[in-house]
């Protein structure tokens, strides 16, 4: 039950009033209390920008950001939007500025790598005629700056002042799991970009739900390699709107060939696979886990799946516009026959991927099939309608999608109330 | 300038047309036979090219894998359902090794869904190397080199 749900809806968090995928009001209400509100958001990864002066554009909600690397080697993160008429500063997706300066084309307005406005074209005017006033100070019309935080490598970025430190928002359970990819350094190994018509929440919800995985996503059961015998368990942050899934390899069994052993007969396919690399698993963290699919809210998936280790960044490009930004990667000390091994894997995952592709389509039907839907609502009761810190073994629960709209609606709540009012 | 050698020309060409009406007229299954056994095929962002990053959305690094990911298409994975059109350009060959050439050739793909509407889906180039042998060309490696970096929805049919 929550006080605080939009009006006319059913209890929330164990349903939904569809309203929150299609309403701009709820969307900008989004935008003001959860990517510009109290939160971190996930805006990179250090290995990205090694070298001082190494920028990339990247998004907080739907707000353009800049990250770079400083000359002095910090991080820092600045809206990409000029102080003088709004124009976007930086046009690449990324590069060196190895004088630091970024300077808007349209007035020629120049800040540094931190975004302080350093120089501005006939402040003085010229002659006499025009320019600006002698008080004119530069450094009050620079680029609006965020805090910026980094774990293990992980870079976030709020617009809050008073926001805890992104140890605490992140809490000791999540920080456990991005310790365990980030072990040892990393390198960056490329993008894919997913654009999906479909609301952010949707995702969202989807990154923490662990009911449809074998019933949405067939690769495994399809090619006889359904393993029953697996553990698997999720936690939660205590807000409930972080999350972690691991799924462990049963003791010993590393082999594609013993998995079919272990299936029960309706999980069982036909089909066999022809190159069974595909499959392949080679245990690199101490540990049994062969998948680490971690949610932090509200921005970022992080994961590891057999050998693939990636970041999906959620961008909210509109109410029913949403891009995943893939950022792949390995270890720096990966030799080169891992990075081929890993590339080999990485076609399990991503926009093609043959065990994740049909998120997208999950996302794009719901969004289809909620339109005009204001009032009607969803129904997430899949193993109880409480929300618990720890839920195993996983597939018959919507524990972590009721976790997200716990936290959603404490930073949501009145707004949320507001918003559907007024557009009611 | 060294004048083009109207038969091979033709080779790279004739596959390079056959390949893509194989896709498009959805015979998923013969794709895999104009790769040879021992191939790679690649669907990977311009954006990681350019930049010297290897990741790609799609690695098949034998026609085995090419084979696994047609079942797949066939009998596991959800997708929206779609037509798609490959619209390409004559091939330039950049480069002939003994048996094996090189060619580049750009393409389109535009793809019609359920709601009739019909989208500029994924443009890009093909970066291919050809073995040529009994009058026949087929791929020793395609690189599917798209500029189109905002993949919508998800890339299920091969490019």
């Amino acid at each position: 039950m929550n006080a605080m749900a939009p009006v006319g809806a059913p209890s929330l968090p164990t349903a939904v009033d569809y309203r929150v995928y299609h309403d701009t009001q709820i969307f900008a209400a989004e935008q003001r209390n959860i990517f510009k509100g109290r939160t971190w958001c996930y805006l990179g990864l250090e290995a990205e920008i090694p070298n001082a002066g190494d920028f990339r554009a990247t998004h907080l909600g739907e707000t353009p950001v800049v990250l770079v690397r400083g000359q002095e080697g910090k991080i820092h993160a600045w809206v990409n939007r000029c102080a003088h008429k709004g124009a976007t500063v930086c046009r690449s997706l990324r590069g060196n500025q190895a004088d630091g300066a970024f300077v808007c084309v349209y007035h020629q307005w120049a800040y540094d790598s931190e975004g302080t406005l350093v120089g501005v074209p006939f402040r003085r005017g010229m002659k006499g005629v025009g320019g600006y006033e002698k008080d004119f100070d530069l450094a009050s019309h620079s680029l609006e700056k965020l805090r910026v935080e980094s774990y293990k490598g992980m870079v976030f970025g709020t617009f809050s002042a008073d926001i805890e430190s992104l140890d605490d928002f992140l809490g000791p359970v999540m920080r456990k799991y991005i310790d365990r990819v980030f072990q040892r350094p990393i390198k960056v190994l490329g993008y894919s970009r997913q654009y999906m018509a479909g609301n952010w929440k949707l995702y969202s919800e989807n990154s923490r739900d662990s009911y449809h995985g074998g019933l949405l996503h067939l690769f495994y059961p399809t090619f006889g390699i359904y393993r029953q015998s697996q553990d698997s368990a999720g936690e939660l942050a205590e807000q409930g709107f972080h999350n972690v899934f691991t799924f462990s390899k049963p003791k010993g069994d590393i082999d594609y060939g013993s998995f079919g052993d272990e299936a029960n007969r309706e999980m069982q396919g036909s089909a066999k696979l022809q190159d069974e690399r595909l499959l392949q698993f080679r245990p690199e963290i101490e540990d049994d886990v062969g998948l680490h699919i971690q949610s932090l809210f509200p921005s970022v998936v992080l994961q590891q799946i057999q050998n693939t280790l990636a970041t999906r960044q959620i961008v909210t490009h509109g109410v029913d516009k949403t891009e995943l930004v893939w950022t792949y990667f390995g270890y720096a000390d990966d030799d080169e026959e891992t990075t081929r091994h890993r590339l080999r894997n990485l076609n399990l995952v991503g926009p093609s991927g043959l065990i994740s592709m049909e998120d997208g389509e999950a996302v794009e039907l719901c969004q289809q099939g909620t339109v005009g839907a204001e009032g009607k609502h969803s129904f997430i009761e899949m193993g109880g309608d409480d929300v618990r810190g720890y839920y195993a073994p996983l597939g018959m629960d919507e524990n972590a999608v009721r976790g997200f709209w716990k936290g959603y609606l404490n930073l949501m709540g009145d707004a949320l109330a507001v918003s559907a009012e007024a557009s009611a | 300038m060294s004048m083009v050698d109207p038969v091979l020309q033709g080779l790279v060409d004739s596959l390079n047309a056959a390949y893509c009406l194989c896709l498009d007229d959805g015979r998923l299954e013969e794709w895999p036979e104009f790769f040879v056994d021992d191939c790679l095929y690649q669907v990977i962002a311009r954006e990681n090219v350019d930049n010297g990053l290897p990741a790609a959305v799609i690695y098949c690094d034998s026609k085995g894998m090419l084979v696994d990911r047609v079942v797949a298409l066939r009998q596991a994975n959800v997708f929206p359902e779609h037509f798609s059109r490959h619209l390409i350009s004559r091939a330039v060959l950049t480069g002939i090794d003994g048996d094996t050439v090189s060619a580049e050739a750009s393409y389109a793909v535009l793809q019609t869904r359920n709601d009739g509407e019909t989208r500029i889906y994924n443009v890009g180039k093909y970066v291919d190397r050809l073995l040529i042998k009994d009058g026949l060309a087929k791929l020793v490696s395609r690189m599917c080199v798209y500029d189109t970096h905002r993949i919508a929805t998800l890339l299920a049919t091969p490019i």
